[in-house]
């Protein structure tokens, strides 16, 4: 039940991009095409789930023991950007299709902000756990998957649509994120 | 722009012609998600104002020391290393501050801006250059954060920097410091913003 709760809350009350503001840069940016952004879904799922792991062990097992968690950021953005190259190079050898499919957003995630972002938040869960940080981790990826290729199906229509000279581009693009963010505060109060 | 920058020039690009939150779009998750009043905006901005300047010095000085192939993870360390100090600064003496940016002070490390101007600018400039260039942009950064956070706030709570002008239980508009109001407002002031400076030149 508990886990129920957490996937709920991550994928629909406090979806990570629309109402935590975290990730909007690839939001914004790699959301022109559906099946580009379901690429970087699927990159983000990966990497993330993985920094998850990699970092809430590295905390528990390294920084708290010898008193370091002041040097959290530091170490989480460089295990990130590690994981990332290394996930990169052995995606490379071990699956070429799917480094076809997920390699040209691999190097973009290391400044993914929901990367690091969920990675510091699985830290502060109830009761956390191990396997509920990872849980965690994989539930707000689908809660990001699911706002992106939202918002790249509506972008894909907004191609034909006839738009004020001084909307186009940017703010009709904001203006759209913003309306989908209000359709997603009407799942306040439901976990 | 080869030789000798023109420091003026240097300094104002980074609060209209580029400025990083209305032209180019950097560091949009800070920008969307502190910004529910004028104060948080003013802020984040400061914070990341310094974590620019320091990081913009620091690049600039050692950028010859630096080998070409692991320059990024350097600046990393670099910005990552003065994240933690203005966090436990703020920590320290601002902590009502530092409750409500919550995550997004040790999310200043992935802010693209810092990064982008280490990489674009601090890497080939010498340092008075670098300075001005860091001291522009975070100050227009600063400016679209606070000016976000009080349109915010205006609409939101009829407020400004905690000053209210409007009665108790006036109704204003709640849904400017929800999160969508968020990306409506910056759709709007980018629309303005785009009028106001292409009318100017």
């Amino acid at each position: 039940m508990e886990y129920i709760l957490i996937l709920i809350a991550a994928v629909f009350v406090n979806n990570i991009v629309l109402s935590q503001f975290l990730g909007i840069c690839p939001f914004l940016g790699v959301s022109n095409k559906v099946s580009t952004s379901i690429g970087m879904s699927g990159a983000v799922l990966f990497v993330m789930t993985i920094a998850t792991l990699a970092t809430y062990l590295l905390h528990q097992f390294v920084l708290i023991p010898s008193g370091l968690d002041y040097l959290r950021t530091i170490t989480f953005i460089l295990v990130i950007a590690s994981l990332v190259q290394m996930v990169e190079i052995i995606l490379k050898k071990v699956s070429p299709p799917l480094y076809q499919a997920l390699g040209v957003f691999l190097p973009l995630i290391t400044t993914n902000c929901a990367v690091l972002g969920v990675a510091i938040l699985a830290l502060g869960l109830e009761n956390g756990s191990l396997l509920k940080a990872v849980f965690f981790a994989i539930a707000n990826s689908i809660g990001f998957a699911l706002a992106l290729i939202v918002f790249a199906s509506i972008r894909e229509q907004l191609e034909l649509a006839d738009i004020p000279k001084g909307m186009k581009g940017v703010p009709i693009n904001l203006l759209v994120a913003g309306l989908l963010s209000l359709a997603f505060l009407g799942f306040t109060g439901l976990a | 722009m080869v030789e000798k920058l023109n420091q003026n020039d240097n300094f104002l690009k980074g609060i209209i012609k580029d400025n990083p939150v209305f032209v180019m779009l950097l560091g949009m998750c800070p920008t969307l998600g502190v910004t529910s009043s004028a104060f948080n905006g003013l802020g984040m901005g400061i914070a990341t104002l310094f974590v620019l300047l320091m990081s913009n010095i620091v690049v600039s000085l050692i950028k010859s020391q630096i080998p070409n192939k692991v320059r990024i993870p350097a600046f990393i360390i670099i910005i990552a290393s003065f994240v933690t100090i203005v966090e436990m600064v703020l920590e320290a003496f601002i902590p009502f501050l530092y409750e409500q940016l919550g995550i997004f002070i040790p999310l200043i490390v992935v802010n693209c801006l810092i990064l982008g101007r280490a990489e674009a600018f601090a890497s080939k400039n010498n340092l008075i250059s670098s300075f001005v260039d860091a001291l522009g942009m975070g100050i227009g950064f600063t400016i679209a954060l606070t000016l976000l956070g009080a349109v915010r706030e205006i609409l939101g709570s009829g407020s400004l920097f905690d000053l209210k002008f409007v009665s108790e239980n006036a109704n204003t508009f709640i849904l400017f410091i929800l999160p969508p109001g968020a990306f409506i407002a910056l759709a709007y002031l980018s629309v303005l913003f785009n009028k106001v400076t292409k009318t100017n030149s």
